[in-house]
């Protein structure tokens, strides 16, 4: 059974990775805001009529 | 700060898209194809009851229909949707469309590599790994180009703060690189065959861990991802709580990794092992149930927008079905209901509520709502995706109800003893005939839902066609302000040097994954600590020839190898004898492990020795001569076919070279062993009038038929062997 080590040798290890991830994304303020976050996401950056001015000259 | 203008690759979602329907009507129609051949075995011998067609058998097309409705539909819809928010929720382009296009058109390319090797047999048998080994390298690389294409993008983003949503994709991207890798390794001795370097039970816990992770992060997490984004998205809401989503992320991940042992519960897997998946498994209610509840409620305030909105109406029910099938699973990782539930079609149930309307709805949904803005135009017919909805709903509850029903039914008839002792349904086909009605109402199921998504195929052309295509959608967005000190903003050298580290850390991690395998599997191997068994001996090349035939046909998709130590299992599979039930020693040998996860037909385990020569060959020629009402397909392929041994030398070095103890000279002697051993099998055969009547001026000690014969009185017996030594 000694697959089994592999296995929760591995599965530690992505959780380490996780954890080193998530160590570094809050150290980096990603959590500092749980709110505008959420709103943010909303919004579009799309400018609509890319087209239009062509058209206007 | 200045805003900067660019564009986004919108080309590359729609390509998805394009994919996504296509092989959802492919998968789709390959699963209710092998739906109906439970209810008609026959359905597709269109050359003729004596000319079965090997490449249209039950065994081969259901590795496809699974394989393409994950890999194929799923991984289009879930690359369609991360391919649009990542590049939105990052505000930047994705890293390099030639990575993209690479990504796409190599995913396809792994997906028609499936479609032809699959039904030609060329399988590894692990569930949802069936793919050989060439294929399985070429998945790897695509995976990396995705991997790299999605980190650097993350990278050159305009948006300092990563939403939820991209947490659930990198997760998806690392978790599944890595799973795939170990799963996969296998030592191959020809073009399109390998072995497993785990054997037996090893092998079974290592394909577990990975089955259900697929689920986990290939089926879950990326479509969690996609909730978070076209949920609030298209309700115009924001997520009900971000907070919940994060703790949902970090506690998800974390726990979903260990849960694989709950497949083997009861088997010859030790104790502990299995204890410890339960245990994971029961705590993922709550992750789970929070990401379902956090979606739900997203829609508060907004209930009016969801009986207007056909997006929003898939999504509830894309929702709600992921609480059920999160809700079923740690129930059914409680040993006493897995003890009921595993090997019937309950599991195939409980499958199907998560991929038809978890993964089928949610994808759906999204693949409404981005033709819209993909060809910039109102959706062509909403009362249709309305109509796609009805039709969806009511075909998943008939698709998963009556299997529920089916499976508790065929359970129970299972273990249903007499007064006296004696099994009530001793032959195992009373406990099929009985559900077959069941079987007809998911077939019938199957088929709505497959309607409905030919509805919304139309539906989405029809769209394109009034709508008008922007490839490179123009966005405007500020650059991120570079924090380090020194390097001014923009500084080509900086930013190339961070792109270099990153890039760097994730192929030195791979690196250290694969180095850590590369040296523990070996030493591994050396010293076992199974209890051996010491009657248990490698096959015999002949024997070995047949296992792999019964690879190729997928026999392990219908019938299990693994007798549970239950007073039902050992009476109906181990006649009787409490002692007989599977021992992890009986599988040192097995490489990959075949213990199959559903009895559609009994289990072989203990098969050698129960039945003559000439009923196994009467039985592959026509399942329903020896057994009135089985639903087999018939195998007469293997009675015409040629057994191509040709390869035997290698076979029998590999598994050497992985610890089988084979001598030079038994490997120098291979062919003059199978010809032995075939003749012997030829002469039992010849006991039959009928036989020598039909076949009896044909060479069939060279045909496939008598090394699966071979294989199949080999199975289950050694054990057996050594108590008559003994006594």
């Amino acid at each position: 059974m000694e697959v089994i080590y592999i296995t929760i040798g591995v599965s530690i290890i992505v959780a380490v990775l996780f954890f080193l991830a998530f160590i570094k994304s809050v150290k980096s303020g990603q959590y500092e805001d749980t709110y505008t976050p959420s709103v943010r996401m909303l919004f579009d950056d799309e400018l609509v009529k890319p087209t239009k001015e062509k058209e206007n000259k | 700060m200045e805003k900067e203008q660019f564009y986004y690759d919108n080309k590359i979602v729609k390509m998805f898209l394009w994919a996504t329907i296509l092989w959802g009507v492919v998968g789709m129609l390959v699963g209710l194809l092998v739906a109906f051949l439970f209810v008609a075995p026959g359905l597709l011998e269109f050359a003729g009851s004596d000319n079965a067609i090997s490449w249209l058998s039950f065994g081969r097309l259901r590795p496809l229909h699974t394989n393409a409705v994950i890999f194929a539909f799923v991984g289009n819809g879930a690359f369609m949707g991360i391919y649009y928010s990542t590049q939105r929720l990052l505000k930047a382009r994705m890293l390099s469309d030639l990575l993209s296009r690479i990504h796409f058109w190599g995913w396809q390319l792994i997906i028609v590599a499936a479609a032809i090797t699959l039904p030609l047999g060329l399988s590894s048998s692990k569930e949802y790994a069936e793919l050989e080994w060439p294929i399985d390298i070429w998945v790897v690389l695509i995976w990396v180009v995705f991997g790299i294409n999605l980190i650097g993008t993350i990278l050159k983003r305009r948006q300092r703060h990563i939403y939820v949503a991209i947490w659930f994709y990198i997760a998806t991207f690392v978790t599944i690189a890595v799973l795939y890798i170990f799963n996969n390794l296998a030592l191959p001795v020809s073009g399109f065959k390998s072995y497993s370097v785990y054997a037996g039970v090893q092998d079974a816990l290592i394909q577990w861990w990975y089955g259900h992770n697929a689920v986990a992060f290939f089926l879950t997490t990326p479509i969690l991802g996609l909730m978070y984004y076209f949920v609030p998205k298209i309700a115009n809401r924001p997520v009900y709580s971000y907070r919940l989503s994060i703790i949902h992320f970090w506690t998800l991940i974390f726990l979903y990794i260990w849960a694989g042992p709950h497949h083997l519960l009861y088997t010859a897997l030790p104790e502990w092992a299995q204890n410890l998946g339960t245990v994971f498994s029961i705590m993922l209610i709550f992750p789970s149930w929070g990401g379902m509840i956090n979606g739900l409620l997203t829609l508060r305030g907004v209930w009016d927008k969801v009986r207007e909105t056909p997006e929003l109406k898939f999504f509830v029910v894309a929702i709600t079905g992921y609480g059920m099938s999160t809700f079923e699973g740690p129930m059914l990782s409680f040993k006493n209901l897995n003890a009921i539930g595993h090997y019937t079609d309950w599991i195939i149930g409980h499958v199907h509520i998560g991929t038809l309307s978890w993964n089928g709805f949610m994808i759906a949904g999204i693949v409404y709502w981005l033709a819209t803005k993909l060809w910039k135009t109102e959706l062509y017919s909403k009362k249709l995706a309305n109509t796609h909805f009805l039709i969806g709903t009511i075909g998943i509850l008939f698709y998963a109800i009556p299997l529920y029903i089916a499976g508790f039914t065929q359970a129970f008839m299972w273990n249903e003893f007499n007064p006296d002792g004696t099994l009530v349904y001793g032959n195992f086909l009373d406990t099929v005939t009985s559900i077959i009605p069941m079987y007809w109402m998911r077939a019938i199921g199957g088929t709505l839902y497959l309607v409905g998504f030919i509805i919304m195929a139309y539906n989405i052309v029809m769209t394109a066609k009034i709508g008008s295509t922007v490839e490179d959608e123009l966005a405007e967005a500020a650059p991120l302000k570079i924090i380090s000190s020194g390097r001014a903003a923009g500084e080509p050298i900086h930013s190339w040097l961070e792109r270099r580290t990153v890039l760097f850390t994730i192929l030195t991690t791979i690196a250290i994954l694969v180095g850590t395998l590369v040296e523990i599997v070996p030493m591994m191997l050396v010293e076992s600590n199974v209890k051996t068994i010491e009657s248990v001996k490698p096959y015999s090349p002949l024997e070995l020839e047949g296992r792999d035939l019964y690879i190729r046909e997928g026999c392990n998709n219908c019938h299990s190898q693994m007798i549970r130590p239950f007073r039902s299992e050992v009476a109906r599979y181990s006649d009787n004898d409490p002692e007989l039930y599977s021992k992890a020693g009986e599988f040192i040998y097995d490489r990959p492990f075949l213990w199959g996860s559903r009895r559609t037909g009994p289990d072989v385990h203990r098969l050698g020795g129960k039945y003559n020569d000439n009923w196994h060959f009467n039985h592959m020629l026509d399942p329903r001569s020896t057994s009135p009402g089985s639903i087999m397909p018939r195998y007469t392929w293997l009675i015409k076919n040629t057994l191509n041994a040709s390869g035997i030398e290698a076979k029998l070095e590999g598994l050497a070279s992985l610890g089988h103890p084979y001598s030079e000279e038994e490997i120098a002697n291979a062919r003059q062993s199978i010809a032995t051993q075939a003749a012997g099998i030829v002469e039992n055969l010849r006991q039959d009038p009928e036989f020598v009547k039909n076949y009896g001026d044909q060479n069939m000690q060279e045909r496939e038929i008598v090394a699966l014969i071979a294989y199949l009185q080999r199975l289950g017996t050694d054990i057996k062997a050594g108590r008559t030594a003994q006594n």
